[in-house]
């Protein structure tokens, strides 16, 4: 378990990094190397240049205004996870990294390299989808936003070309009268989620279902998002019948089976988990229109 | 005897080093050692038709290539069978690189030596190995079934059908006023040390010896095994296990391959060579345990005594047999457990498959004994609606029986006699610690939030420490350190502390002053090996005669200088004095110096002593015939047969009737191991033990894919508990000493990994109410079994629902 032979690039500007990608056939990112270094180890990615980001200035920021959350391309789960700023425009940030591994992995892996890495049992590429947001990607013909519907191609797999590189990505702040919850079910603690589930509720003026949201974990090819209002439209919020959406979101997913859960537990755990997380994020939800 | 540290929970006095990175692990050694890698079989079961190293030719730091064509004399051949028994019909072992077939992933086939591990894979990757593939057998059914077979020559895959029986069963069955028989099966597991194996080896060309380090529970037999397969002399060969990261049963087995292939490269190139395993080949080609289909009947009176039980059991060893038959033995006699079963019959049949290897893992075949006589209890409580506390009491072993013959015979040869304990103490205990008789309000309150709760529990008894013998050597210094030598092995079990406390409890001395050393052939080449629970109840009363050699002559020498009867005269704190009169005293470390005649001054220690010398008879010579210079001796401890352990556990869980995640909210243990040397330590084994048996029960299986590709071979996938998911553990002792040896201890080591499977088993039907018969269990397959309608209902279940309807 020792990689292959690879050269090695550390750039300092976002620049240099484009200009190695440019130049090198097989070249990857290297950012916190939580994903890409047990695949070099276990020799099942053997890329010819590995570009280490760390290095450049400047990627390592969370901004956060009225509009949403900046995450820079250096910004570690760990970063995102203790910014209450960020917390506070976006809560499923905080709630989402809290369940992103252990805390060793939290302190090296960082939340643009878990969404570049585009696996579907990532919290963060779920995260991306159901807030709507969009990465910034940088490649030789300048910089361009790519909204999370056209990043996402399969498992594992970006639309990104081999000259490109993420330099930050956008969470949009949740709409006002809206409340949120994260949850998942996992082997172990800290493992990747047989599922997860995260949600969001929309309520109008009167405490009203206006809108409810959901995206899973561990469910499907691509991170998807589920338009679960149908089933509570215009419900009181106390009287919503959470279950109904969970027993829409369990007809709306196409799950795999593999070694930890079978296709049908995994769609047990979508209803149940959504169930739950709507009960909680619906709450949240009234308590600010309450509070309004 | 004032320095009595037997029996206190002394704080490990390795592990400060052991924690803060100082320890000396193997891969800590020869960092300028060039390194092995290895080619293993992709395929289950193939014949290798072509082996091709040209493209690794070109790799810069490349040294060696070795296949079997290169392995000469007894390396060529096949790899010993360790332990050979007469109803191993048809043993089969592999070589140590592969010979023109492979029977599983993972089995060596090519060595490659290069300036370091990097390179070295880098060349391994450019070997081409061609295969002609053979069907695979996967699983002890396929194996049973026997569409295909593993060896040409068994179309059975049966290596071995072990038999054993008490009285004539069937007619006991038949006789019976009630009957059940069922069929359940246990998943296979691995030992999974923190640190794989590894071998370093150094040849001394001028000096002509070796020296081997190498990650073993068991270093004078890789010793001997080393000397034999490459043909040098024993006394060439020294063998040292270094700080040992876990062992758990997998690095008793040995040679290893690479034992002997990485000492043969180092021969051969004059260089040191090393190889340390990584975690992806310590999946595939080291050893795994426990896969077994379990065919039981059961014969009961009214009151659920069992008058007669029939086993029949279905062992998948998996592709070659080195350890014999020890686990199916060792499952066949144990099973019994506290319980007196009138006529037993047990049939084991060791069947071949296309996957690792099995040897003892932790518990070695008790645990799926543990689970084949609990899962009856349970079973014959269920049947007759009684208690199932109610029906173990009524068939335990009772204090009185004591010593109890099981007329079985044990892995080590010798009859199954149980030397004391008291089993219906364990249970009373054990109710009382997990609040047995209060369940039912437990479960009402899990009831109103959402959840549904269950109990089991799970009794067995351990044979440990069995024989032939260990030895150990205490040596007193003129500086008045305590110098003491076993040559079994340590891999994290706390043996500096432990055998300290004994050899500073028998001789008087301060526990700092005594340093202890375990598997290194220089200091003790005589042994046997860690395994078993072996490791207190054999080396630790061999430390104890030793060390009571030690001071008898110690005593008799300074009887001599202070005038006294050795009767008389007392140690503690490292100091020699007569009872009672003050002032009258020596040293113990004088006493070393005097223990020696030739006494050059060349330290103060010896300056000292001579004010002590007793004026030297011209009639006499200086060493009395008989006698011998230095204060030391070594002494053997060879049991006439194994002390028997015994405990019960009990687990309550909760489950979640929306997403069948199982939760274990209390996990009780009584044990008993005689008398405790370390409180501490045992409790620390406990709950090591605790956290592999809910590994065992919960979480880990090797999935083979029908091809026998280990779908999980990663930390990934197979999933060890982490702290998160091992339940917290309450403990309480009971000691009842063994009659057998001095120290009157029984071993501790597994016993806490030997009822999980059973008692969380049965803790999950009792929450559910459908049948458990199989282990593990995994919330996707518990909500499998529930909703099945092929699942049994349980009778408690139904009789449950009944009255709250």
């Amino acid at each position: 378990m020792k990689p292959a032979p690879f050269r090695y690039a550390d750039p300092r500007s976002v620049g240099e990094v484009l200009e190695v990608l440019a130049a090198e056939e097989g070249a990857k990112v290297l950012a916190g190397g939580q994903s890409l270094l047990p695949l070099l180890s276990m020799r099942l990615a053997a890329p010819a240049v590995l570009v280490d980001l760390n290095r450049v200035p400047g990627l390592d920021a969370v901004e956060v205004d009225g509009e949403g959350v900046r995450v820079g391309a250096l910004v570690r789960h760990a970063g995102l996870l203790g910014d209450h700023d960020a917390a506070r425009v976006q809560p499923l940030l905080a709630r989402a990294t809290a369940n992103v591994a252990h805390p060793a992995i939290r302190n090296r892996g960082t939340t643009v390299g878990s969404i570049a890495h585009a696996d579907p049992a990532g919290e963060m590429t779920s995260v991306l989808a159901l807030t709507g947001g969009s990465v910034t990607v940088a490649s030789p013909s300048g910089e361009r936003a790519v909204g999370w519907r056209d990043l996402f191609v399969g498992p594992l797999e970006t639309s990104l070309p081999g000259a490109a590189v993420v330099t930050s990505a956008f969470f949009p702040a949740l709409p006002p009268r809206s409340g949120t919850a994260f949850a998942e079910v996992a082997r172990r603690k800290g493992d990747y989620a047989v599922c997860g589930a995260g949600v969001v509720v929309t309520l109008d003026e009167d405490r009203r279902v206006a809108a409810v949201r959901a995206s899973y974990m561990s469910v499907g090819l691509v991170p998807e998002v589920h338009d679960l209002t149908e089933s509570v439209a215009g419900s009181p919020v106390e009287k919503a019948d959470w279950a109904a959406a969970g027993a829409l979101a369990r007809t709306l997913v196409e799950p795999d089976g593999d070694l930890h859960a079978s296709a049908d537990y995994r769609r047990l755990l979508v209803g149940v988990l959504t169930e739950r997380t709507l009960a909680d994020a619906a709450a949240e939800a009234a308590a600010k229109v309450t509070g309004e | 005897m004032t320095t009595k540290l037997f029996g206190e929970p002394v704080r490990r006095r390795e592990d400060a080093r052991l924690i803060t990175g100082r320890g000396r692990y193997l891969d800590d050694i020869g960092t300028g050692a060039l390194a092995a890698a290895f080619v293993r079989s992709p395929h289950a079961h193939a014949r290798i038709t072509d082996i091709d190293v040209d493209a690794a030719l070109d790799v810069e730091g490349l040294v060696a290539v070795y296949t079997y064509e290169d392995l000469t004399g007894p390396l060529a051949e096949p790899l010993p069978v360790l332990i050979p028994h007469p109803q191993l019909h048809a043993p089969r072992t592999g070589y140590p690189l592969a010979n023109g077939e492979v029977n599983h992933v993972g089995e060596p086939v090519v060595m490659v030596v290069a300036t370091d591990r990097y390179v070295a894979e880098d060349a391994a990757e450019r070997i081409v190995v061609s295969y002609e593939e053979l069907p695979a057998v996967v699983g002890v059914d396929a194996a049973r079934a026997a569409g295909s077979c593993v060896h040409e020559e068994i179309p059975d895959n049966v290596a071995a059908r072990h038999h054993q029986e008490t009285g004539d069963v069937e007619p006991a069955l038949a006789a019976a006023p009630h009957r059940l028989s069922f069929t359940q099966y246990v998943e296979r597991s691995a030992c999974m040390p923190l640190e794989g194996k590894g071998v370093h080896a150094r040849w001394d060309a001028d000096d002509h010896s070796l020296r081997v380090h190498t990650s073993t529970q068991a270093s004078t037999s890789v010793r001997a095994a080393i000397a034999a397969k490459l043909q040098l002399s024993l006394d060439e060969v020294e063998v040292i296990a270094p700080d040992v990261g876990g062992g758990f049963g997998v690095k008793i087995v040995h040679p290893w391959p690479e034992e002997l292939l990485v000492p043969m490269a180092a021969i051969a190139l004059g260089r040191e060579v090393k190889w340390t395993e990584d975690r992806r080949e310590h999946f595939i080609s080291s050893a795994h345990e426990r896969q077994q289909r379990q065919e039981i009947g059961v014969g009961f009176d009214d009151d659920g005594r069992i008058t007669a039980l029939d086993v029949h059991i279905w062992h998948d060893n998996g592709a070659y047999t080195p350890y014999g038959i020890i686990v199916p033995i060792v499952t066949a006699t144990q099973l019994v457990g506290p319980y007196v079963i009138p006529v037993y019959r047990v049939v084991v049949e060791s069947v071949y498959t296309n996957t690792v290897i099995v040897t003892p893992y932790r518990g070695a075949g008790r645990p799926q004994g543990c689970f084949a006589m609990e899962r009856t209890m349970d079973r014959i409580a269920d049947v007759l609606g009684l208690d199932r506390a109610v029906v173990r009491e009524r068939n335990l072993i009772q204090p009185a029986q004591f010593p109890y013959d099981h007329h079985l015979t044990f892995q080590d040869g010798r009859p199954v006699i149980y030397d004391s304990g008291d089993y219906p103490g364990l249970l009373a205990k054990l109710k009382a610690l997990v609040g047995w008789d209060g369940v039912d309000a437990l479960r009402d309150d899990a009831e109103a939030r959402g959840k549904l709760l269950g109990v089991g529990m799970a009794m067995y008894v351990e044979g440990t420490g069995p024989g032939p013998y260990e030895g150990g050597h205490v040596q007193v210094l003129g500086s008045g350190k305590v110098l003491v030598a076993t040559g079994l092995t340590t891999q994290g079990q706390g043996h500096e502390t432990s055998f300290a406390q004994i050899v500073a409890s028998e001789l008087g001395v301060p526990i700092e002053d005594v340093e202890v050393t375990t598997g290194d052939t220089r200091r003790f080449p005589y042994a046997v090996g860690t395994f078993a629970s072996r490791a207190a109840v054999m080396s630790g009363n061999a430390i104890a005669l030793a060390a009571r050699g030690v001071r008898e002559k110690a005593l008799r020498i300074a009887a001599d200088v202070l005038e006294a009867d050795p009767g008389d005269l007392e140690i503690d704190h490292g100091v020699v004095q007569v009872r009672g009169t003050p002032g009258a005293s020596i040293p113990l470390r004088t006493v070393a110096v005097l223990s020696n005649p030739l006494r050059y001054a060349f330290d103060e220690a010896a300056k000292q002593a001579t004010q002590f010398a007793v004026q030297a008879s011209n009639d006499k010579p200086p060493v009395t015939p008989g006698d011998a210079p230095g204060l030391e001796h070594r002494d053997y401890y060879s049991p006439i047969r194994s002390t028997f352990a015994s405990g019960a556990h009990a687990a309550i869980v909760e489950i979640d009737p929306a997403t069948w995640e199982i939760d274990v909210v209390n996990y009780a243990v009584v044990h008993d191991c005689g008398n405790v040397v370390n409180p501490m330590i045992v409790e620390g084994q406990v709950h090591g033990g605790v956290a592999q048996g809910v590994g065992g029960a919960l979480y880990e299986r090797m999935a083979y894919d029908a091809d026998g590709q280990l779908q999980n071979a990663s930390f990934m996938d197979f999933l060890m508990p982490y702290a998160s998911e091992v339940p917290d553990i309450v403990i309480d002792h009971q000691q009842t000493p063994s009659p057998l040896n001095p120290l009157g201890i029984k071993g501790a080591g597994e016993a806490g990994v030997i009822p999980g499977s059973a008692a969380l088993a049965s803790a999950i039907e009792d929450a559910v109410g459908r049948r458990i018969t199989s282990m593990p269990i995994s919330p996707t397959e518990l909500y499998d079994l529930v909703r099945s309608p092929d699942a049994e209902r349980t009778a408690a279940s139904a009789r449950r629902t009944g009255v709250r309807a």
